[in-house]
């Protein structure tokens, strides 16, 4: 076991020192939320509809596309010098391999979306702070059960002919649970309600990690051998 | 150092190799066994189904019939312990570009399992004599040092059987000679090999055995005799009237 | 038997069932038209549930459970009928959810005046027709069979466990959260004629789904046994 964790460790290391030189994904990711954010912000109504009540919903799409963004790196970066052959060829297990890969995205991901945090609160003046916590552990627990999804998609999309299109239509059903259950809660959140308001939203939302985490797991191995 | 077996076991020994993609039967019944120290060179035209056999044997393909044993021990899907026995050299590098040499090396001396990662790339870095380059991007070397550099990772793990994928493609003289002495130090230090080239002179030069590879099955094998002309026409006999 | 051969009958025997199937739907249309009382508020309308429920039934669970069984029996057994029959229940599914998805906002146009409603039903099979459009886009973007069989199953094993998932948090939505349309087009009380009609109607959906699916499986497995004939009948060809 420490050894699975061991070599898992050894990729995220690699792939976030690799990404770390060479900045393309992350600073795309960025650049791409912050034109979100922006956009809709320009794009409504300041009188019509209070931005509190919109909020939760922008903040999740963002959150979504630009996750969707950092996910298509993970195995893409591996068809350069056939390096998954590499990979593939070593003693390193399966599934240490969907653990470090996870691992590198759940870093990239949460990179992007704690530099997002603060651009949202800003651009949509939502008092965050006093509602931080709970909010940071809302965005974790859905991206957990995304980029679980995620990098199992995107390790069969790699493999096809579209590419990144297809990481989109494989991924987008798999986000329809976190992404409602996560936009709910934080309208919850910011709205203040109670925590019996939301604790039903979070149960299922843990449920959905729990299963989808053990199940990518087992099932990864299954889109690499041939 | 691979040792001499003690043990009768054949180092590699492959039996009734069988693997279709889809319609196309890529390979047909391939057989052979190579003991300690020998190696052996296939010969084939294109299509021949030479890279999935050296595939299979790595490893990353799982063949539809037929096993693969090396030193014994049966290659079994998802066989950690077998994956540390052969080193593979494909005409990819298998290496990251955004990485150094010390640090690519260094990377797979971790999902190896060896001891202290960062000595043991070092030492590898000077077997092939690319110590000077250590810190140095990979993707900024030459075609010839990301062959050797390739040969390096490939050493890392001290394999038992060493799998060659027309390692000489797209070197110059110069690279050509330092691979040959390079593999000649290998055939010295008794490491078995399977080497597929397109280049006679170079297999020839290498191997103690000699296969033709034709459709997805050994059209000939034999110990290595003869010279250079008796194989040419050996070679265009098996190979004509095929596509 | 070739295995053409093979297939071909099984394309008879599937055209049979389907065509019993066949039978039987239209024995609903007949059985709902006259021989079924209307319903009281909401009249002739109503009786599209008798083909708008025992799809969803087809689609949502049936269809997409044998996707989900047989695409975990592939990867443990390897045998490339088995990707077959599962990749032929998504098609039919498919089809019987766009069923769902049609049928549904007729009904909601004719009862309330709004082509669509978020009910419970509706958005279920909505965000599964998502799933069936990923599993059919897939396919056809994977050229070589064996890793296409592959990357089926896990993507059918995913959607088959998603499904409980879409359900639960549909029902969270619809609870907990308000909605601006009150009425549900939920299950109508049920005196007994409508009762029979209803059980009937399921199950003449459930054997024109086996026929539809026999069929559809059989032709895949001809177009495969033909493709494999001219494969090899040419010359041998490999890597």
């Amino acid at each position: 076991m420490r050894s699975v964790l061991g070599q898992a460790w050894a990729i995220a290391a690699k792939d976030l020192l690799l990404e770390f030189r060479s900045r393309t994904a992350f600073l795309s990711a960025l650049v791409f939320t912050a034109l979100v954010l922006a956009i809709f912000n320009f794009a409504r109504d300041p009188t019509a509809v209070s931005s509190v009540d919109l909020a939760p919903s922008v903040l999740w799409i963002t959150f979504s596309f630009a996750g969707v963004l950092g996910l298509n790196r993970a195995f893409s970066l591996e068809k350069e010098n056939r390096t998954i052959d590499g990979l593939l060829l070593s003693p390193a297990s399966r599934t240490a391999l969907y653990l470090g890969k996870a691992l590198a995205n759940l870093v990239f991901v949460g990179a992007v979306e704690a530099i997002a945090l603060p651009l949202f609160a800003l651009f949509f003046n939502v008092p965050l702070l006093d509602v931080l916590g709970p909010l940071v552990l809302v965005i974790a627990l859905a991206t957990v059960g995304f980029v679980a999804v995620g990098t199992l998609m995107s390790s069969m999309a790699v493999n096809t002919r579209f590419g990144e299109m297809m990481l989109l239509v494989l991924v987008l059903p798999f986000l329809i649970t976190p992404v409602s259950t996560a936009a709910e809660m934080t309208a919850k959140l910011f709205a203040h309600r109670p925590f019996a308001e939301w604790a039903p939203w979070l149960k299922l939302l843990g449920a959905y990690d729990i299963t989808f985490v053990v199940l990518c797991t087992l099932v990864f191995e299954f889109t690499l051998e041939e | 150092m691979a040792s001499p077996g003690a043990s009768a076991l054949p180092v590699l020994d492959v039996a009734g190799l069988a693997k279709r993609f889809g319609h196309v039967r890529a390979l047909r019944g391939v057989a052979f066994t190579l003991g300690a120290g020998e190696s052996l060179a296939v010969f084939g035209p294109n299509g021949a189904g030479k890279t999935t056999l050296l595939r299979v044997l790595a490893g990353l393909l799982r063949p539809d019939a037929g096993t693969v044993r090396i030193g014994g021990a049966l290659l079994a899907r998802g066989e950690a312990s077998h994956r540390g026995r052969v080193g593979l050299i494909s005409h990819h590098s298998l290496l990251y570009d955004g990485l150094s040499a010390a640090e690519n090396l260094a990377f797979y001396a971790r999902l190896y399992g060896l001891a202290e990662p960062h000595a043991a790339a070092a030492r590898a870095l000077e077997g092939v004599g690319l110590a000077a380059r250590a810190g140095d991007r990979a993707g900024t070397f030459s075609r010839g040092m990301v062959q050797r550099l390739a040969i390096a990772r490939a050493l890392l793990h001290d394999p038992d059987v060493m799998l060659l994928d027309e390692p000489f493609s797209g070197l110059d003289q110069r690279a050509a000679a330092a691979l040959r002495a390079l593999l000649g130090r290998l055939r010295a230090e008794r490491r078995t090999m399977v080497l597929v080239t397109h280049n006679l002179d170079e297999g020839l030069e290498l191997a103690t055995h000699v296969a033709i590879q034709v459709a997805g099955r050994f059209a000939s094998l034999a110990p290595r005799d003869g010279d250079l002309a008796a194989y040419r026409a050996r070679y265009a006999e098996a190979t004509a009237g095929d596509a | 038997m070739t295995a053409t051969a093979s297939a071909e009958r099984a394309l008879r025997r599937g055209g049979v069932l389907m065509a019993v199937g066949l039978l039987m739907v239209a024995g609903v249309y007949v059985r709902a038209l006259l021989f079924t009382p209307e319903e009281a508020t909401q009249g002739l309308a109503q009786k599209i549930f008798y083909i708008h429920a025992p799809s969803a039934w087809v689609a949502l669970y049936l269809a997409y459970g044998i996707v989900g069984i047989f695409s975990v029996l592939y990867l443990f057994l390897r045998d490339p009928r088995l990707d077959l029959l599962a990749s032929s229940s998504a098609e039919v599914g498919t089809v019987f959810a766009t069923v769902v998805l049609v049928t549904g906002p007729i009904w909601g146009k004719t009862i309330w005046g709004a082509w669509w409603t978020w009910d419970a039903r509706l958005t279920s099979t909505l965000f599964l027709y998502f799933i069936y459009l990923a599993y059919l886009v897939l396919r056809s973007a994977v050229e070589e069979p064996g890793r296409r069989a592959r990357y089926s199953a896990v993507l059918g094993i995913l959607g088959a466990l998603l499904v409980p998932f879409i359900h639960m948090t549909v029902y969270l939505f619809r609870t907990l959260h308000p909605m601006p349309v009150v009425l549900q087009p939920g299950r109508p009380r049920v005196p007994g004629a409508m009762l029979v009609t209803i059980l009937y109607s399921f199950l003449a959906f459930t054997v024109f789904y086996f026929g539809l699916l026999w069929r559809r499986y059989a032709w895949a497995r001809l177009a495969a046994a033909r493709a494999q004939g001219d494969a090899e009948g040419g010359a041998d060809a490999t890597r």
